[in-house]
């Protein structure tokens, strides 16, 4: 046991038994990430440059805030595979919202134009917690069934095809907040740091955020010690959604557009990114700052195929794929050395 | 220590521990243990909660490894590869805990992994007849084909028994059988393995029911904290004897000296309380300083009744709490009213193991220690140096997780959060299960303390001494009700058996009968 070899290196004390102390599974990921650094520019020295790693930054924005969320709601025990559909639905009617012209002055209906993408989002999050709470049904099958739901009335308002924002004089004025920067960061650089920053605080820092953990660790605990725990799990799956609308908000300006197929698969991205970055699946363990370095990780493959000839950029989702499964291997050697 | 190995002439012992501990991380539970079961004899292990017994049992039936020592089989070293390979060497072991399938059939588990078969198909028939006989050969009428999630904890137990002895053995290990069987199904048992023995089995009893063991057992050795106190013929020992060598001392001074701090003011009234399905119609009163006992077989009803009462699964009835009715929705509810209930389901529903003690401690009171939404870690961090004085809890480390604290340790924290929450009532389930004696009478006392404080405190407990030797009045459940009351004198251990077997029947009960 570890333990016994902190009390028997206290003499050596400082960096030694610090060593031994510390929790090997939150360090990992930052390990990875700093591999992958070496790797990249051991691949092509380009991949060093500034533009490069804030272009590779600025990319991993959406999934890195959508998983703070699924980060909530997977410490606490819950799973949402609904988060690309919902995108794609929060940003479809953000877009009908913003060419509906309700309101006069375009950075006015820009600005009510997020506050309803929040909404919906926070909406849709409901929506999840509610039936799975109240329904009592595996978070896996109801996310399932929105998720389908979520897609499908996307696919309707577009009707087939895609939902573009029609004033060029707004989407000119939306741009910046994915092209912006600001003090040297694009601006979808400084959100993640605010969305994480937000996420460590209430996840570390508030009654909520431990009741969040006692959920994941052990419903039953949870509910002997008063706690509410389907507002608990309820409240994670809002979070949730509250995350996906915030990333839209930095899709949109991106493209202007939604289609049919935004948002595809990014489920898989934002629980990969969870997982790799120290959040336990069975609930319990919750690491914001490590699910951030998840989504840098899986976007950084993904840039250094395209920017290496070794094995073809339509092979990255096996890449992602292998890159999970070898996380949760190093996972468990790390926890069974415990 | 009293070390008096009885010499066994004859026979080469069937199984023999030489020496053998045992260390979950740096904590020995078991010290040097030596002692041999001969073929055709009933060699009971006896010892108190906590004593070691059950990590024995595991040891010797290949269920863990010694951190020292061997395990012989007929004088040779025995080095088991788990407990399957010890089954294919004769050695059978039969778990306190029901580890059965519950959506199967009795049949079903009973065969389980050994399945008999007709070609491919396996052969239900045969083996619901095999069953059946299996059964009926410990004194029982189970239907083969019932499931398991339908049968009563008691029947569960006797198909787990009929399971292992369809094992080809010539050692069996029976751990606690009777714990939850009526004296009726204890009888049975006691008979199948006189049998056994008969048939020149060796039988490795484990239990504290004294009586029992006196009844069955040829030798008998009694562990005390992890070391074995002495081994002698079961001729020379009295119930009285074994009880002093498994608690080492004398018996009245592991409980508090017996105040009546017992007030004339009633602050729970509960009137015809149901729980659908585990308790009925259950009326009765607390008062201040009260120490109230609920006794009963496990399944009788007595944690769902409180776990009913406090909001924790759904109940209907009448609750008057200081003359004022009241309703508990939810478990805040009564929490916020001053009655907090500790399970006896410490690991399962009542600490966070994989948490700190920190975390562990404040989870019940957290708005206690929060400004504004933040969480106030030095507060919180002062309450536990509290906790850890007030409570005596005994942690290596500060940044321990609850799950690595031992038993003992683990009740306490248990207690210190929920007394955060400064109740007026206070319900503990089983609050000495699993636990060393030392801690044993640190909890009794502070339970006496709580009544002189003025509080009020039931304790339900499948102990009877312990019952006995702190409440002022005890209340005994049977099938879902209360079906007796013993107060004073009358609080003997014979007297409660009566009412949680239902040996003798209770007059309001016979009278309800002839309504009914």
């Amino acid at each position: 046991m570890s333990d016994t070899k902190a009390t028997t290196t206290t003499d050596t004390r400082g960096f030694g038994r610090k060593f031994a102390d510390l929790d090997k599974t939150a360090v990992a990921p930052f390990l990875a990430l700093a591999a992958l650094f070496l790797l990249g520019a051991l691949v092509n020295p380009n991949f060093l440059s500034i533009d490069n790693l804030l272009n590779v930054l600025t990319r991993s924005s959406f999934i890195a805030i959508i998983a703070i969320g699924a980060t909530f709601v997977i410490s606490a025990g819950g799973l949402d595979l609904s988060v690309g559909s919902m995108a794609a639905l929060v940003a479809g009617i953000m877009i009908l919202f913003l060419n509906s012209g309700a309101i006069d002055g375009d950075m006015a209906m820009l600005a009510v134009g997020v506050l309803v993408a929040l909404g919906v989002g926070a909406l849709a999050g409901l929506l999840n917690g509610a039936v799975i709470t109240i329904g009592k049904i595996e978070p896996f099958i109801v996310t399932l069934g929105t998720m389908a739901i979520f897609r499908s009335v996307t696919v309707w308002l577009a009707d087939g095809g895609s939902i573009a924002m029609k004033s060029i004089a707004m989407r000119n004025m939306f741009r910046p907040v994915y092209t912006g920067v600001f003090l040297g960061l694009p601006f979808p650089v400084w959100l993640i740091i605010a969305v994480g920053l937000l996420g460590a605080f209430i996840l570390y820092k508030t009654s909520f955020g431990r009741h969040v953990i006692a959920v994941g660790s052990n419903e039953d605990v949870a509910r002997y010690s008063g706690i509410h725990v389907n507002r608990v799990r309820a409240m994670t799956y809002v979070l949730q959604g509250i995350c996906v609308a915030i990333a839209v908000v930095v899709y949109v300006p991106r493209l202007g557009a939604a289609t049919t197929t935004t948002g595809m698969l990014w489920e898989l991205q934002a629980i990969t990114a969870v997982v790799i970055g120290g959040t336990a699946l069975r609930g319990g363990v919750g690491r914001i700052w490590g699910t951030i370095c998840g989504a840098f990780m899986l976007e950084i493959v993904g840039n250094i195929m395209v920017l290496s000839n070794i094995v073809s950029e339509y092979l990255i989702g096996a890449v992602q794929g292998t890159i999970i499964i070898i996380a949760m291997l190093v996972q468990r050697t790390l926890q069974k050395k415990k | 220590m009293e070390e008096n190995q009885t010499t066994s002439p004859g026979p080469l012992p069937v199984l023999e521990a030489r020496g053998i501990a045992k260390a979950f991380g740096p904590v020995e539970v078991l010290t040097d243990i030596s002692l041999t079961v001969m073929p055709g004899e009933v060699h009971a292990i006896i010892g108190e909660n906590g004593a070691g017994k059950s990590t024995l049992m595991k040891l010797m039936s290949g269920h863990l490894q010694p951190t020292r020592g061997t395990v012989a089989i007929d004088g040779e070293p025995a080095h088991f590869a788990g407990p399957v390979d010890a089954e294919h060497r004769g050695l059978v072991l039969v778990h306190q805990e029901i580890l059965l399938a519950p959506d199967l059939t009795v049949a079903q588990n009973i065969f389980m992994g050994r399945e008999l078969k007709r070609g491919l198909m396996v052969n239900d028939r045969e083996m619901n007849r095999q069953s059946a006989e299996a059964v009926r050969s410990l004194g029982a009428d189970i239907d083969p084909t019932a499931q398991i999630s339908r049968l009563s904890i008691a029947r569960r137990q006797l198909v787990q028994i009929a399971r292992a002895l369809q094992v080809p053995h010539r050692v069996v290990i029976f751990d606690e059988p009777t714990a939850s069987l009526t004296p009726f199904e204890t009888d049975a048992l006691l008979k199948v393995i006189r049998d056994l023995r008969d048939k020149g089995v060796a039988v490795l009893y484990i239990s504290h029911r004294l009586p029992e063991v006196a009844a069955i057992a040829d030798r008998i050795t009694v562990l005390r904290d992890g070391k074995l106190i002495a081994t002698r013929n079961a001729s020379e020992l009295q119930p009285v004897d074994m009880a002093r060598l498994m608690v080492g001392r004398d018996m009245s001074k592991l409980y508090p000296e017996r105040e009546d701090t017992t007030s004339s003011q009633t602050v729970l009234d509960v009137k015809n309380f149901d729980v659908p399905g585990y308790a009925r119609d259950a009326s009765f009163t607390l008062r201040k300083g009260e120490i109230l006992g609920f006794a009963g077989l496990i399944g009788a009803g007595r944690t769902e009744l409180f776990e009913g009462l406090v909001g924790l699964r759904t109940g209907h009835g009448e609750i008057m709490l200081n003359g004022r009715p009241v309703k508990f929705h939810t478990v805040r509810d009564s929490m916020a009213a001053g009655i907090v209930y500790l399970s006896e389901d410490r690991k399962g529903k009542g600490l966070l193991l994989a948490q700190d003690l920190r975390t562990n401690l404040t989870l019940a009171t957290l708005e206690k220690f929060t400004r504004g939404p933040l969480i106030e870690r030095k507060r919180e961090d002062n309450s536990l140096d509290k906790a850890i004085t007030d409570f005596d809890i005994r942690a290596r480390r500060r940044d321990l997780l609850a799950g690595q604290l031992s038993g003992g340790n683990q009740q306490k924290l248990l207690l210190a959060k929920m007394m955060l929450l400064e109740p007026s009532i206070v319900i503990i389930d089983e609050p000495t299960r699993g636990i060393d004696i030392g801690t044993k009478e640190q909890i009794y006392r502070f339970i006496s303390e709580l009544a002189k404080a003025g509080k009020s405190v039931v304790v339900i407990s499948s102990e009877m001494q312990e019952l006995i030797g702190i409440c002022h009045r005890i209340l005994v459940m049977r099938s879902s009700r209360i079906v007796g009351e013993v107060t004073g004198e009358a609080m003997t251990e014979d007297e409660i058996v009566v009412y949680a077997t239902g040996v003798k029947i209770n007059e309001a009960e016979l009278y309800s009968a002839g309504n009914a």
